[in-house]
Order: structure tokens, then sequence, then C-alpha cells
């Protein structure tokens, strides 16, 4: 039926427009977080459809970005008072991405006009608060990120085959936000978007820790005298347990 | 071995926490603090956000206090009697910190305070406790094989409402250890530890209970208010890690025995120089912090 439906979407759309377009998967789009979790690699990759023999005279370039949830976040300025360091300033600072990379063909710089980068949102730059751009707190906030490695740029990182099949590999980082991870994947020439594609990557905790999770924003009562349990128990244990052995 | 942990939503080594419950676990052990100032700075060192952290730490102080406490029970070293008598004082004290810490809060600068609670008062019992035992094992130097002279009359005999601690040797007035207890509990609330380091000293120099007893005493009152404390912060604040807390406890008790075996063996004066230079070691470390530049001027946080 949806395949029906984007059939008939395609033959309505003028011609020419939707010369190019890109068709594209993921390697996954859960990413199970258990106990043994440590990052996951994401493998996206895909193909340009069209139905003309491929344009020679400019090139074609892909950018793939992919977005954590969004979080508000609480940014703390340090100066020097009486001789000693303390927060002298606390700022809240809107909805920001807790991850964000882009990942490209070729220097974005050289691929996308500014304007454009800013319609589309693809840069780091142009996707995080950019209203604020100069604040800086908002600068320490891109910057400390950058430092964690949550947001990245991966410039050169996609691999674009025959002007047709493109490929890269998104890490994700072992301390992930839980939520939905918004990939975008773009298709760049003569610095213009000419198709683009979204999707998500669902990353959910499973098992012992959705569990414990689940307990402990629930039934919060429930789970601290069980944590109590567990301590008492086990400083019980290893009493006796030393007792066994030293007799 | 990385785990991921599901209220720190971090993934940290599971070797690396066990090995840090147990070191917390031997100090444990060997002076009777409950560790909480020690590990909560080192979580926050392997990354453990701190809401978490000093959540967390609570709930395996409860653990390594058991541990602690019972081979304490073995040795007969537990003044329940006076131990009671210090949580009463600790629970109203609690109380009373607790909200000293949330008009704190609504001024802004808790963290400062607290920090600042720190240095000071690590800073001040680590000092005193040095000197004091330094010139302890001096005098037993000069009179080798001697017993250290009998305890002079302290003022805290002078008080009304005698009871008798058979278990100290002491037949004091119940205000004392009732004040000490408010006077902890106060101080512990603020800067989120059990406030083993404050109270141990304290039993030792205004109350006269007996090094040996002091440890044992102070563990079995830490259990109450340090499990008080976790269920506080399970409730409200939902930032207890059962799975951080379980790696940390599983080293925690076996460092505690340890911890307890060592302790018996060192000479009072040793364990109290021991405290002394830890004490003094944290204190050093948490006051350069506020000196030296930091890395980074701006910080994220909640």
């Amino acid at each position: 039926m949806s395949r029906i439906f984007a059939l008939l979407l395609l033959c309505l759309l003028p011609f020419g427009a939707q010369a190019e377009q890109v068709v594209a998967a993921l390697s996954q789009t859960r990413v199970s977080v258990n106990a043994n979790f440590d990052g996951s690699e994401i493998l996206v990759f895909g193909a340009v459809k069209r139905d003309k023999p491929v344009p020679t005279d400019s090139p074609l370039d892909v950018i793939i970005t992919v977005a954590g949830p969004e979080q508000v976040e609480t940014i703390r300025r340090k100066d020097r008072r009486f001789g000693i360091w303390i927060n002298v300033e606390a700022q809240v600072i809107g909805h920001t991405p807790t991850f964000y990379t882009v990942a490209s063909t070729r220097p974005i710089a050289d691929i996308l006009p500014p304007l454009t980068d800013s319609l589309w949102k693809i840069t780091a730059d142009k996707r995080i608060l950019p209203a604020l751009r100069g604040n800086p707190a908002r600068e320490a906030l891109i910057e400390l990120r950058q430092k964690d490695d949550l947001y990245r740029t991966r410039e050169g990182e996609v691999v674009l085959s025959a002007d047709t099949l493109f490929d890269t590999s998104i890490a994700l980082p072992a301390n992930i936000v839980e939520g939905a991870y918004a990939t975008r994947i773009f298709l760049v020439r003569d610095g213009e978007v000419i198709d683009s594609y979204g999707t998500s990557i669902n990353v959910q905790k499973v098992g012992i820790e959705r569990w414990l999770y689940n307990l402990a924003y629930s039934q919060a009562l429930i789970y601290g005298l069980m944590a109590l349990a567990i301590a008492a128990l086990s400083g019980w244990a290893a009493s006796e347990v030393f007792r066994l052995i030293r007799r | 071995m990385q785990i991921f942990l599901p209220i720190a939503e971090v993934s940290v080594n599971a070797f690396t926490l066990l090995g840090l419950g147990g070191i917390v676990g031997v100090l444990s052990g060997m002076f009777g603090v409950g560790g909480g100032f020690l590990i909560t700075p080192l979580l926050f060192f392997v990354g453990i956000p701190p809401a978490v952290a000093v959540a967390t730490s609570a709930n395996q102080i409860v653990a390594s206090s058991v541990s602690g406490v019972l081979a304490h029970f073995k040795r007969k070293t537990v003044d329940i009697k006076m131990g009671v008598v210090l949580l009463i004082g600790g629970l109203v004290g609690s109380a009373i910190g607790i909200q000293i810490f949330n008009m704190l809060k609504a001024l802004g600068q808790v963290d400062l305070l607290v920090t600042l609670c720190y240095v000071v008062f690590l800073g001040i019992i680590g000092f005193l406790m040095l000197i004091e035992s330094i010139r302890a094992i001096r005098r037993a130097r000069g009179r080798p094989g001697g017993r250290p002279a009998r305890k002079k009359h302290l003022w805290v005999h002078t008080l009304p409402f005698k009871m008798k601690f058979r278990a100290s040797g002491l037949y004091i007035s119940a205000i004392p250890p009732i004040a000490v207890g408010v006077m902890v509990g106060m101080l512990g609330a603020v800067m989120g530890v059990g406030g083993g380091f404050i109270m141990v000293p304290a039993m030792i120099y205004i109350l006269g209970m007996p090094t040996k007893v002091v440890i044992g005493t102070s563990l079995f009152q830490i259990i109450f208010t340090a499990g008080f404390t976790t269920l506080l912060h399970a409730y409200t604040n939902h930032t207890v890690d059962v799975l951080l807390a379980f790696l940390l406890l599983v080293g925690g008790v076996i460092g505690a025995q340890i911890g307890t075996q060592i302790g018996l063996k060192l000479k009072a004066e040793q364990l109290r120089i021991a405290l002394a230079l830890l004490v003094l070691a944290v204190c050093l470390k948490l006051g350069i912090d506020l000196l030296i530049p930091p890395k980074d001027l701006y910080s994220l946080g909640s």
C-alpha cells in the first residue's frame, strides 16, 4: 500500500525536481542497552536512485546527521572570588541534543553554502541553538560536548562509490541517553540539498536495566528498601564468610 | 569488564568499582568511618554523576558498616547503649541539617558551602588528631610498658542525667552524647556523609570513650543514619543506583573485614595517626581545588 502511495507521489512530482533520490537503511533501528552495553556502531548505507544517467558536470555529496534526544541544560561559570574559585553564574539553556554527529563525503564548507546549512540545520554550529550564537554559555556547551566526544564532525567519512552507493558508520557512545536518535541523510549537489531522508534509531534499556530503572521511578520506596536489604544482607554474608574462613 | 549502570546511565569498568569499594571498605573497618567523604569524590572521578554518587555511596556505606559492626559485635567492642543515645541525637540533627541544607540551596552556593565545610572540618579534626596521637606515642615511649595515665575528670562528667555505659566503661551524663549526635547529624546532612570522621574524634576527645569501642559504636550508629539517607534519596530524588551500589559493596564488605583485622593489630595511637593523615590528605586535595584555576570555567549540570 505504502509502495503504491510512494509511486503515485513520484508521478505527481514535477519532472526534474526529483531527478535524484536517496534510498537509505540502517544496520539497526533499535539499540538495546543491557548491563554490558559499551557503545554501539550503526551502519548507515544506501543508494542514489535516478531515472537519468549520472550528471557529470558537478559532484554529488552525501551528508548524514544523527541527533540524540533533547535536554535542557544548566551551564555554570566559575570565577575567582576572595581568592577561591566558585560558581558565580548559572544559565539555563534551551533544548539541545545530548548527542550530535555530522558525517560527510567532503569538508562541509566546500559543499554547502552557509545559507543552505542554516536552512537545513546541518552542522553543529547551525543545529545547536543558532539563535544564541556568540553567547559564551552556548559556545562552552558545544565545546564541552565536543571534548566528551558527544558532538562530532566526521568530514570525509561517508564513502560514496560510483556516485550511487554510500555508507558510513556512526559510533554511539557508552554513556548514552535513552530515546529516539533522529537520523537524516542529505544529497547535495551544487550547494543545494536535492533530496533528504529521515528515520530514527530507538535507544532503549532492556532486561534488568529496564526493570531497575522503572522500579526506581515508579516504586521508589520499595526500591529504596530493596537497596537497603541488599546492603544489609551482603554485609552480613561477608561477615559470615570471613568467620568461616578464619575458623 | 564494562558494565552499564541503569540509574547513573554511564558505562564503567566493573573492576574499578570493586577496587574502589574495597579500598573504602578497608578504611571503614580500620577506622570506623563510613568512608562517605572518600568514596563520593572517587566516584565523581570515575565519571558517575554527583547526585547519583552521593546517594549511592550512602547505600554502600550501609553494607560496609553492617559487615564491620558484626565483626565488632563478636569482639564485644560495640556500646549499643551509647550508639542508641547518639543515634537519637543524630536523627534530630539530620532533620535540622536538611532544613539548613534546603535553606542554603534556595540561596545558591550550596556546593561551595559543602566544600568549605569539608575543608574546615577535615582540616581541624585531622590536625588536632595528628598532634594528639603524636603526643600520645611520645608519652608511651617515655614510659615503656607503663599504662597511660587515667583520664582526667572532664567537664562532661559534671552534667546531670548520668547514665552508665558499661561497654565504654563510662558513667556520664546523657547530654554530651546527644549533643554530639545532633552536631554530627547536622553536619552529616549538610555535607552528605555519614559523619563517622567527625563522630570518631568526638567520641574519643569529647566523651572520653576508649578507641577500640569507638569504632564499633560509630559503625553501629552509621548504619542507621546512612540507611535513612539512602531511603530519602531513593524516595525523593531517584538517585540510588543499586547496580553501582552492589559492585561497590561487594568490594566494600570484603574490605571492611580485612580492615577490621588490620585495625585490631594496630595500636590505638597508630590508628589515630593514620586516620588523621588520611583526613588531612582529603582536606588538602579539596582545598587546593578551590585555589587553583579550574581547567574548564564552564560546567554542565542539571
